[in-house]
Formats: structure tokens, C-alpha cells, sequence
């Protein structure tokens, strides 16, 4: 069954307009009375109810209609309802839970939200964001038909972010690849091998920490000079990347060196034993900042190395994760465009079920919680158009909702939160002034931009 | 015999079909086999009303088509019974004499009509409409039909008397109840409903029982308890159902009025579940666990049917059965009645009748056992939910009860969105 796509509702944005309920009625009754609205978003309380139509994977109206009224659609996901075949005994009502099917009065049938082929009307006129027309799907039905370019049975921790990461990325970039995985988690779980087998289907190799990008330029290089088309992609941990590896990164981004550079983020060196690194936040535990009598998690605050690759001016920088999907397959594509033309440089932040102590099935939801909480951000980079923001940052949830899940920050104090909430409220100024080009830093490169185009022409 | 199948269901209704898809969710291959006594693609008994009055073609009513049976690998053996079931061999015999071998069993045979014990009623032609071949026999015998009689105010009962009456037939009701759809209204709603009937010319005769039939040439002629007599050219027998169970006879799987089965639908055999109308599970408002009921709605066999799958495939997400509750929709001249839950198990906390609608509310303390409405809106499913989480309404109680609908949903919203 392929994935399909959905209306989703963020009642924190909804204004209660209700121009999502007289549109609706609008299109498929031809009258603006909101009663006959396939979708109805009421007040209860303070809470906003959503009554929709959930296109459910294994809907229960369909089970309960006696005459084959209902049917789940399997081009898309659709649950379509046939007026010529109901009966009108109302069953199907008492299977939904989520009151997505209602009798009519007007209509003197049931009626049930459609998505309006794909386009809905409710979606198209709501002007706060709270609905959304979620096409995620997609990528999930295209990527799911690529191969798999690791091998089977790579030995990462339970509930594992980067193995995620680092299959859904491989995938979509295709065979034509030469992968370089510096020592950390990624070979760590079996990307180079073991005993003489490989952990991929494409060449891969294992330079050490501080040489990567410096490799996989000699190779970029030598395959152009043979005249083949072959990307070559870095997987490095942040300690590869911003730590020790950082000079021969650093230089790569400067030559402008046709590479996919992509960071996987998990905050720490956690193949060896979960020390810190120059990318592990501030009042983190990890095994070399211990948490006891005096010491009470890292004294730092992390080193914000996109914003760094960023200022190396490269073709493509962006923040991505896997909590959204969509807009990381988005940036991988424009990432993977890019190195075709000169350094892209993609940072991918990937909560550790192990290191960061928390349950292994909650790893998405703490990769969501992180860009919901703004403490991690979401944006893209190109010379042309600068720093944007790719996902809303004005309505963060509170960032203790994402500390407290975390062992690692289970120590902390008021006052040590108020720090982490302090350096994320800069961070997010900074970025969003960046964003709005009002940043000095911008300034500089449009005037570096400028300086390029004069010397070439 | 020949190599068991890994899945048997006997049935293609709800119940089977059910179990069936919640099956291949967790074995996509594993061989499986449904028999059906119909020779027809799998239907529901629900739909026959609307193929008596017409507004149903039987070829248009099939819930699950040959392309679909062959896409989840289902091989369906139709117009077959089974006559015995053997829980030492594994096995089951068919009408034809074969011999069919299984590793696990799913009784999913559903119910039969109850032929009442009235003098003369075996003499004469009547109808009954519990399977396809009778909802045919019933539309064809409506138009040469005058005068009918209907014997039960049941669901079954009240649909063909509504849809007899509008084919321009005069109809009798006879319900030995004092009013009609006792087991499903109170008074209150049970007289409304009773209102439209009789204002739509049907003659409702309550509190009576049949005493003895007799064919009157090409009538038939009803006697009542109370020496009435009725005379008609069509006798409708709509008192009841009961379950399918002869062919277990000697099998000693457990049975009491149904099949006797634990909150995994499993019977008291290794090896053989039972699920929907032949089925007796949990009562959800039982104080005691053990307790068993036959809800004897569709809802249900959906749900059974789900829980025997999952539990005959080995799905380790299995929630088991949490007990029956009772859920009835009926529409009735573009009238809804919908009612969830039960009455008798706590307070009445909002009761309303008036100018064509009806609404009660019950409740234990402060939480849900039943809402029952006519022309009222409110939805079912969600009602079902609030019920079966047994959540606290404490908190929005003068909501609840002003505004039901608006209130659940929000519940919804909070709770499960
Ligand atoms: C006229 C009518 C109206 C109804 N209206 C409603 C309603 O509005 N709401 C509601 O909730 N419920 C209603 N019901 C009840 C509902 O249809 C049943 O609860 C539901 O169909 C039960 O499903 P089931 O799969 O358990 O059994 P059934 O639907 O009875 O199916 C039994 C299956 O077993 C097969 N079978 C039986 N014995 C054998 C055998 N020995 N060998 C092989 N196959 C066998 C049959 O062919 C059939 O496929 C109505 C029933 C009728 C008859």
C-alpha cells in the first residue's frame, strides 16, 4: 500500500476565521452555510476541535457499510463514497471515530471530506497556516522504490537516527557514488564492512578524521579528468566535521571543491564512548563533561558550524532533520544539484538514543520536538538568494518540552535552562536576521558575491 | 484429505471478512479459505432491507469482489455448509461429503432467524430475511401483495414494514412487547417512532402474540392471543435470530446460546475462534468478566472478527476484545434514531422528546453509558469511544450535556485527535 497524502490541522495557529468550513460548504453545496461543511472546526473550551475525515489506513466505515458504499481508494488513499450504492442506515457513523462522516440534513445523506481531488479548498483558503495539505507522502512512494544502497543488518543502536539518515540519503543520491564515512558512528555501524565485506553497494572508504573532504577531492577530480559523472559524498559525525576534520573541510568549502558534504549531527563522539564535541550543547551531559559534585554537563555553548560553512560562501549550505522529511528530500535534492557545481554542505541534526539517554522509539519525536522548540532551526543557504528560513520559527514550543525527554539534560536547573533558552533566543535572532538579510555577515557576502562576479568578468 | 490451510473461515460476512484483513495485515501469505452457504460474493444481512424495497440490486450489494479475494490470496468456496466440525483431526466436513483440513478455525457463521412455535405457522408460506435468496423471494412477493402481516417490532421487523408499506401494501405489525424496538429505545423514543408508523397507515398491534396460523386459500390467516383475527396475502416472521450452531454438534467446542469465546475470541478448542453473530463474548457493562453476551450487531462482528484475526495470525499488536456494547443506527421515513450504549446502567442526566426529536443521556457518575437520539446529532463513534475509554466527563459535564456533539468533540480532540 503506498503512502498518501493529508490534511493536517495545527489548532495553535487556527483563528477560528471559519473560512475553511464556508468555503467548503461553498464547493460542494454551492452555499456559504458553514452546517453543510465537510470539514467543522468547533470551540470547546479552549480546545479547537477538528472534525475531519482522516482517510484512514484501515478505516472502520468502510468495514461497518453493509452495501459497499465506501470504499478506500487505493490510487490515493481516498475513502469514496458511492451515493448511488449507500443505504443511508448511518453504520458507517458509528465506525469513526473522529466524527470524519456525518448524517446531512441538508443533503439528507452522509457526507465526508474528499480532499477535493487532491487540491483542498479549506487548505487553499486558510490563511494562518493551521491547515496544511500534507504531500509527503510522495517522497516516501518515490524514495521507497530505490534501492537500499547499505547492506542489511548494519549494527547501529536500537532506534538509531543516522542508520535512517544515512539509507534515505544513499538512496536518493543514486549509485553513481563514492562515499566517504570518517571514523565515528556510520562505519562504526558497518558502512566500510566487516571481515572483508562491505556495507554498501557503491565504493565506499574510510579516511581518517582529518582528511576526509581533502580525499574525496582528489578523487571528484581524477573522476572528472576520466570524464564520468560520479558524486562524491562525505557522511561524517560532527566531530569529523567540526572538530578535527575541520581544516580539510574548511578548505574544500574555500576551493569550492565539486563535493556533498553531509554532517550528521548527534552532538558528541558517540561511537567511542559519548564525549563531547565542539557541536554538544551547553549544560549536556556526556562521558568527558560528567554530571556529579562539581561538574554539572558541558560549560559551552555548541559552535554553530552550518552558520560557519555558510560564511565559507560555499554553493548550497542547510540545516535539515529527520522529524521533516519533506523539506530534508527537498534540501538533499538542491544539495546533490549543487555539488555539481561546487560545495554543498548539509548539516543534519541526529538525536542519539544511546548518548543522549533517551527511549529508542521516541527518536522522531525528539528530532521533532528540537525544531518545534526552535532549539535547532531550519534553513538554507545559496549565494544568490542568502540565508532563508524553511520552516516558521515564531511559534516555538517550550524548549523544556524538548529538554526533559533528555537524559542527558535531566540535571539541569532553573538557571542552567534559562541559559539554553537565552542562547536559543540568540541564535534565533541572529538566524532571522540573517534571514532578513539585515545581518552584517549578509552584507559581507553580497559584497564577496559582488567582488567574485567583478573579478570574472 | 489434502493439506490443512493455515486459516478456515467459515462465513463471508462481517465477522470473517474482518478477521480476514486483519489477517493478511500481519500474514500476507499464509493459505486461507472462506466458505459461505450463499452462492454469492460475500454480502451483509444489513443491506437486505434495501433489496427488498428495491433501492439495493443484488448484483450491486457484494462487499468484497472476485479481484479483491484473489489480490489478498483468498480462495472462496461458495454455496457450501459445513456440517461438522472435528477438533481432534482438524478438520471440517462440507455438504458434498469432503473433508477439508485446517490449522486454524474461525466460526463466523452468524445467526438464523427464530421460526416461533405457533400452531399451524409450518403449514403455511412465510418469509423470513436473513440471507440474499430471501430478500429476493420477499421483493418478488411484494407486487402481488395487498395486506401483509410482520410478526416482531424488531430492527428487521420495522424495515420490511416500512418498505412494504411504501410499495402501497397495508401492514399489520404484531409484537408481543408493548411497543416496538424494545431492545434497542426506551418509551419515549419507541412512541415516537410508533407515531410515524401508524401516521404512515401501518397498523401496530402491540402486546399481542400470534396464536395460530392457518392457510385461508391463497391467504393466510393469524390468530391472536386476544382471539383478533388478521387475514393476508403475505406473512413476514421477524421474531428474532439465533445462532448458527447445529454443525458444531459433537464437536465439544463450548457453547451456551452462542459460542462461548475469551477477549481474543478464542473458543474453548485449541486451534478454532468464533467472532460476530454466533459469538458470545464480553459484555462491556458487566461487572463480572466473566460474563458473556451476543450483541448481535454489525459493529461488532466487525470488531470480533478484527480481534480472532489478529489473535489467529499471532499480531503481537492485538488489543483484546474490551466487551460488547450495544449500537444501533435506523433510519425510518428519513427519520435517524441512533442510539449507543446502554439505559439501564446509570442515571438519566438529560432526557428531552418533543416535535420529532429525542434525546437522552445516561451516565454513571460522571462518565458515559449510553446517548441515545432521534434527529439529534451527535456522533456515534465517538460516543463509542468516550464509552469504551470509560473517560471522566467530570471536567466538561454542563458542556456535555448542553451540547453533546460539540463537547465529545472536543474530547476527541483532547484525548485521541
Ligand atoms: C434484515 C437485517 C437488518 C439488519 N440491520 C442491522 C443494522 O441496521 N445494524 C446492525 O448493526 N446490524 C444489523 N443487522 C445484523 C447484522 O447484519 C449482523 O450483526 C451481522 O451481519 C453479523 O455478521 P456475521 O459475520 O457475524 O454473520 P452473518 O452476517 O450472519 O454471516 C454469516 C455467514 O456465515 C455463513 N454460514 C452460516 N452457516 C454456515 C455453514 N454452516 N457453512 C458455511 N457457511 C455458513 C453465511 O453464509 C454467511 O456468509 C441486520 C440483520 C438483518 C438480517
Amino acid at each position: 500500500m503506498p503512502a498518501y497524502n493529508t490534511i493536517a490541522f495545527r489548532p495553535e495557529l487556527c483563528n477560528g476565521c471559519g473560512d475553511c468550513m464556508r468555503t467548503c460548504a461553498e464547493v460542494k453545496t454551492g452555499s456559504a452555510d458553514s452546517a453543510n461543511a465537510r470539514i467543522q472546526i468547533s470551540a470547546d473550551g479552549d480546545t479547537l476541535a477538528l472534525a475531519l475525515c482522516r482517510q484512514c489506513g484501515d478505516p472502520k466505515c468502510v468495514a461497518n457499510c453493509p452495501a459497499a458504499a465506501l470504499d478506500k481508494r487505493l490510487a490515493d488513499g481516498v475513502i469514496a463514497w458511492d451515493g448511488s450504492k449507500c443505504v443511508n442506515c448511518l453504520l458507517c457513523t458509528v465506525g469513526c471515530a473522529y466524527g470524519g462522516i456525518v448524517y446531512n440534513a441538508a443533503a439528507q445523506h452522509v457526507v465526508k471530506c474528499d480532499t477535493c481531488a487532491g487540491d483542498p479548498a479549506c487548505v487553499r483558503v486558510c490563511s494562518t497556516g493551521a491547515l496544511r495539505y500534507l504531500t509527503t507522502a510522495r517522497i516516501y512512494n518515490e524514495v521507497g522504490d530505490l534501492e537500499d544502497l547499505f547492506a542489511p543488518g548494519l549494527s547501529g543502536c536500537q532506534g538509531c537516527n543516522t542508520e535512517l539518515v544515512m539509507r534515505h540519503a544513499l538512496r536518493r543520491i543514486g549509485p553513481d557514488t563514492v562515499l566517504a564515512t570518517p571514523p565515528g558512528c556510520i562505519p562504526g555501524m558497518g558502512s566500510v564492512g566487516y571481515n572483508g565485506q562491505t556495507g554498501t553497494k557503491v565504493p565506499v572508504f574510510h579516511p581518517l578524521l582529518t582528511n576526509t573532504a581533502s580525499m574525496l577531492t582528489g578523487i571528484r577530480r581524477q573522476y572528472r579528468r576520466l570524464g564520468r559523472k560520479v558524486h562524491a559524498v562525505a557522511l561524517a559525525g560532527d566531530g569529523g566535521a567540526a572538530d578535527v576534520g575541520f581544516q580539510s573541510l574548511s578548505g574544500a568549502a574555500e576551493r569550492g571543491e565539486e563535493i556533498l558534504f553531509i554532517c550528521v549531527d548527534n552532538e558528541g563522539y558517540m561511537n567511542t564512548g559519548m564525549q563531547r564535541s565542539s557541536c554538544t550543547p551547553f549544560g549536556a551531559w556526556t562521558s568527558t563533561t560528567p554530571v556529579g559534585e562539581r561538574g554539572r554537563g558541558k560549560t559551552q555553548h555548541a559552535k554553530n558550524l552550518p552558520v560557519i560553512m555558510m560564511m565559507h560562501n560555499c554553493e548550497y549550505v542547510a540545516t535539515a532533520s529527520t522529524g521533516f522529511m519533506e523539506d530534508l528530500y527537498a534540501k538533499l535534492d538542491r544539495a546533490l544539484a549543487a555539488s555539481e557545481r561546487g560545495f554543498a554542505y548539509l548539516h543534519i541534526y541526529s538525536p542519539c538514543t544511546t548518548g543522549w539517554r533517551f527511549p529508542s522509539q521516541d527518536n522522531i519525536e525528539v528530532a521533532r520536538k528540537a525544531v518545534e522548540s526552535d532549539f535547532v532551526l531550519l534553513w538554507e543557504f545559496t549565494p544568490a538568494a542568502g540565508l532563508q528560513l524553511t520552516r516558521d520559527v515564531s511559534h516555538p514550543v517550550s524548549i523544556s518540552e524538548y529538554l526533559r525527554v533528555l537524559g542527558k539534560f535531566r540535571h539541569l536547573d532553573d538557571a542552567e535552562v534559562h541559559e539554553i533558552e537565552a542562547a536559543v533566543e540568540r541564535n534565533r535572532q541572529f538566524i532571522t536576521g540573517l534571514a532578513q538579510g539585515q545581518h552584517p555577515a549578509m552584507a559581507r557576502l553580497a559584497a564577496d558575491r559582488a567582488d567574485d562576479t567583478g573579478a570574472r568578468s | 484429505m489434502a493439506q490443512p490451510v493455515r486459516y478456515l473461515l467459515v462465513g463471508a460476512s462481517h465477522a470473517a471478512l474482518s478477521a480476514l484483513q486483519a489477517i493478511r495485515m500481519h500474514d500476507p501469505d499464509g493459505s486461507l479459505t472462506m466458505i459461505t452457504r450463499d452462492d454469492a460474493l460475500p454480502y451483509s444481512p444489513t443491506v437486505l432491507p434495501y433489496v427488498v424495497s428495491g433501492r439495493s440490486q443484488p448484483a450491486r450489494v457484494a462487499l468484497k469482489d472476485e479481484s479483491w479475494l484473489a489480490s489478498q490470496r483468498v480462495e472462496l468456496r461458495r454455496g457450501r455448509t459445513v456440517t461438522a466440525v472435528d477438533t481432534t483431526d482438524c478438520s471440517v466436513r462440507l455438504d458434498d461429503g469432503s473433508v477439508l483440513g485446517w490449522e486454524k478455525l474461525l466460526l463466523a457463521t452468524g445467526a438464523d432467524p427464530i421460526v416461533p412455535q405457533v400452531p399451524g405457522l409450518a403449514g403455511v408460506k412465510f418469509h423470513v430475511l436473513r440471507r440474499l435468496t430471501d430478500a429476493v423471494a420477499l421483493r418478488d412477493a411484494v407486487a402481488g401483495t395487498r395486506e401483509a402481516i410482520v410478526l416482531g417490532a424488531g430492527l428487521i421487523g420495522m424495515h420490511a414494514a416500512e418498505n412494504l408499506v411504501k410499495a402501497g401494501v397495508g401492514v399489520t405489525i404484531v409484537e408481543m412487547q408493548p411497543r416496538v424496538l424494545a431492545g434497542y429505545f426506551d418509551a419515549e423514543a419507541s412512541a415516537l417512532i410508533e407515531t410515524t408508523f401508524t401516521d404512515a397507515g401501518v397498523c401496530l398491534r402491540l402486546g399481542r402474540r400470534a396464536a395460530a396460523v392457518a392457510a385461508a386459500g391463497e391467504r393466510i390467516q393469524v390468530r391472536l392471543d386476544d382471539d383478533s383475527e388478521l387475514v393476508a396475502d403475505l406473512l413476514l416472521v421477524a421474531t428474532g435470530v439465533t445462532p448458527v450452531l447445529d454443525y458444531l454438534a459433537g464437536s465439544g467446542i463450548a457453547t451456551d446460546r452462542g459460542v462461548l469465546v475469551d477477549d481474543c475470541m478464542r473458543t474453548s478448542a485449541a486451534g478454532v475462534w468464533a467472532a460476530g453473530d454466533v459469538a458470545q463474548a464480553r459484555d462491556f457493562y458487566a461487572a463480572d468478566p466473566g460474563a458473556r453476551i451476543i450483541n448481535g450487531i454489525l459493529p461488532d462482528a466487525v470488531e470480533q472478527g478484527r480481534v480472532a484475526g489478529q489473535s489467529m495470525a499471532g499480531d503481537p499488536g492485538l488489543r483484546p476484545y474490551e466487551g460488547g456494547v450495544p449500537l444501533n443506527t435506523y433510519t425510518y421515513f428519513d427519520q435517524q434514531a441512533v442510539s449507543v450504549g446502554r439505559q439501564d446502567c446509570g442515571a438519566t442526566v438529560r432526557s428531552e422528546a418533543g416535535a420529532g426529536r429525542y434525546l437522552r443521556i445516561v451516565m454513571d457518575a460522571d462518565r458515559l453509558t449510553g446517548i441515545f437520539g432521534i434527529n439529534s446529532p451527535f456522533d456515534p463513534g465517538v460516543m463509542w469511544e468516550i464509552i469504551q475509554r470509560r473517560i471522566d466527563l467530570g471536567p466538561v459535564r454542563a458542556a456535555f450535556l448542553a451540547d453533546p456533539q460539540r463537547a465529545a468533540r472536543g474530547v476527541m480532540s483532547r484525548t485521541w485527535r
